[in-house]
């Protein structure tokens, strides 16, 4: 993975610190052309991964990538699934309802043999399907890492229910030919999880930050683990949602031995510049 | 270790269910639900003891606590169930559909000792609860008005399909999403009492109302309105808004920001004259077991300290509940003048 991964929450007003600002977001990225433009500078900034959201507005931007050589070499890390659009469904139509709008095909066909009582007996396969579904719009395009979101990541953690988290893993490996990421909130607690159920080294993404914003059971246990360098590991919410001045909070994370990556998102070319900077100047801990 | 079971495995049953999961002190001991897509997935990839009927894991899951996590209109019977054998409750909101149920239901949780809490979290969120703080110190002088709002998209089409779509089962936007708003409202400013020029706006649904505006006042005299809405595609999810406005300035607070007008500098807050913002970043504390908002985790947290230590004083306990649900059944009768 590279030093610096390019997050994609400000093109769809995704703020952790105002609803306001996350307003003005919408607004300003309402075209697909307003975030190719602010791509574009990442990419001349020196940024080559893009780690988005499979959110239906990304399908136009995948064919922009697909459409345009000077994108060939760009990676893009997909999250998925956007959840919202998931959960509104659930709320709007129950989750049988849910399922028969976003799994491909008509569900009882699908699942040939034995429609609903087949698929009660093996969600992990209605599970393969519904990753391939999310996967679809980046076809054709470079996806060395794929990751499960946090909200999926940390239910299932909380709910026991590992082997989801393995059939993740396993797919995205097998099929997708991809090494397997998950975001989460509780990074102590999936390290410990993943570690016994048999993968060793996991990819993880979690919050890291000086003020400990959002590192669930606290900043020194996070600490800990992070020095233990059991995992390939990916900062995110390093300036805890713009609480923190950027040089002082990016100091800090660098300042980390095990943290691999640092992912952040910018709306301005002098906020991107500003960033890759800093991570380049701060360097890494050999 | 605390022994809670959950009943209703939908959207907030399971979240509450991932988050006693990970939750240090509690055991997760039994889960109840009477689909069984849903039972059948828990039975096979969970390690929690399953349930379809609530009566039966009440009897035989030796429980400290249950949530309460079904359709509305089943609350009122399981509230009863568990409390008559003795065990502690948290109940989803709107807490029942007939607010005379409400008011035995508190009185039977308050005559046996047990901890009764309805699952309004915007009380355990930070920015609300410095904005209540900041209210008690009287920053903003006398308050003369307030406005509660709460916007997100949940109905955007004409169709439908769960109870939420469905008239006398506590669906529609009043109870869904309104009922937030006005416990948000008693919460920061004082119990709301009566409600005046209530519009009920179909948008999308047909049986139930999509929006929510009204009038209301507060058993303090104070006035305000309410504005609710849960088919606007402008919010990428729901949001609440609060605006209180007072003779010494103004405050204008939701999930994320609080922005604060003042006339004068207060010093002792460290407020400036004019604008000053309080981001929930400085606001919140850290959760063992986080998943989609430190106020869901909070809520549990608390409900697991009421039952450790009998002493602690619910912060959204049924009778503050039942205060919402006579408030919306005045906000429907207002509507029908």
């Amino acid at each position: 993975m590279d030093r610096i991964l390019f997050g994609d929450n400000q093109f769809f007003g995704v703020n952790h610190s105002s609803d306001e600002k996350s307003r003005a977001q919408t607004i300003k990225f309402q075209k697909d052309e307003a975030i190719v433009k602010v791509l574009d500078i990442a990419i001349d900034e020196g940024i080559n991964t893009f780690m988005c959201t499979t959110h239906d507005r990304m399908a136009n931007i995948c064919d922009v990538f697909r459409q345009n050589e000077k994108y060939r070499d760009f990676q893009v890390f997909p999250c998925m699934p956007y959840a919202h659009k998931y959960a509104n469904s659930v709320t709007e139509v129950g989750y049988m309802g849910t399922i028969k709008q976003f799994v491909p095909g008509n569900i009882f066909s699908t699942f040939a043999k034995g429609g609903l009582a087949y698929m009660k007996k093996d969600f992990s396969s209605l599970a393969e399907l519904m990753i391939d579904a999310e996967l679809k719009m980046f076809h054709g395009i470079k996806t060395p890492v794929i990751w499960m979101q946090n909200v999926i990541t940390d239910l299932l953690l909380g709910l026991g229910m590992t082997e989801f988290l393995l059939t993740f893993y396993r797919h995205v490996k097998e099929k997708h030919n991809a090494e397997p990421g998950f975001i989460t909130m509780n990074l102590p607690l999936l390290l410990n999880t993943l570690e016994k159920a048999g993968i060793e080294n996991p990819t993880i993404c979690s919050s890291i930050n000086k003020i400990g914003f959002r590192m669930s059971g606290g900043k020194r246990v996070y600490e800990e683990v992070i020095a233990q360098k059991r995992c390939r590991l990916v900062a995110m919410q390093v300036l805890a949602a713009g609480a923190l001045p950027p040089a002082e909070a990016l100091e800090y994370v660098c300042s980390l031995d095990g943290v691999e990556s640092i992912l952040f998102g910018a709306s301005s070319r002098a906020n991107i510049h500003q960033t890759k900077t800093l991570i380049d100047n701060f360097g890494m801990v050999k | 270790m605390i022994r809670i079971g959950i009943i209703g495995l939908g959207k907030m049953g399971l979240s509450h269910c991932a988050i006693l999961g990970g939750h240090p002190e509690v055991e997760v001991a039994g889960v109840c639900d009477t689909s069984s897509l849903v039972i059948d997935g828990f039975k096979k990839y969970s390690s929690f003891p399953c349930y379809s009927d609530y009566k039966k894991m009440i009897k035989l899951a030796n429980l400290d606590g249950v949530v309460i996590a079904s359709p509305t209109k089943f609350h009122s019977d399981m509230v009863d169930f568990a409390l008559e054998n003795n065990i502690h409750v948290f109940c989803e909101k709107p807490f029942v559909l007939n607010a005379k149920d409400g008011v035995r239901l508190t009185e039977l949780a308050v005559s046996k000792g047990l901890v009764n809490q309805v699952g309004y979290h915007n009380r355990y969120l930070g920015t609300f609860e410095e904005v209540k703080r900041l209210l008690e110190n009287g920053i903003l002088g006398e308050v003369y008005h307030f406005m509660g709002e709460s916007y997100g998209p949940v109905v955007l089409r004409k169709k439908g399909g769960t109870w939420r779509s469905e008239k006398n089962q506590g669906g529609g936007c009043l109870y869904d999403y309104a009922s937030h708003t006005i416990d948000l409202v008693h919460f920061l400013l004082g119990k709301p009492v009566s409600a005046s020029g209530t519009l009920l706006k179909n948008i999308f649904s047909e049986g139930v109302e999509d929006a929510v505006f009204s009038s209301i006042k507060l058993e303090n005299g104070l006035s305000g309105q309410l504005a609710v809405n849960w088919s606007d595609e402008t919010h990428r999810k729901m949001t609440t808004q609060i605006t209180v406005l007072g003779t010494e300035g103004k405050i204008i607070a939701d999930a994320t920001e609080l922005k604060i007008y003042l006339k004068e500098a207060i010093s002792k807050e460290g407020l400036n004259k004019g604008w000053n913002i309080k981001y929930l970043t400085d606001l919140t504390e850290n959760v063992d077991f986080y998943l989609r908002g430190e106020e869901y985790s909070s809520q549990l947290d608390h409900f697991i300290a009421c039952i450790k230590d009998a002493g602690t004083e619910n912060k959204s306990s049924f009778k503050n509940a039942t205060v919402t649900d006579e408030m919306i059944t005045k906000l429907l009768e207002n509507a029908k003048l």
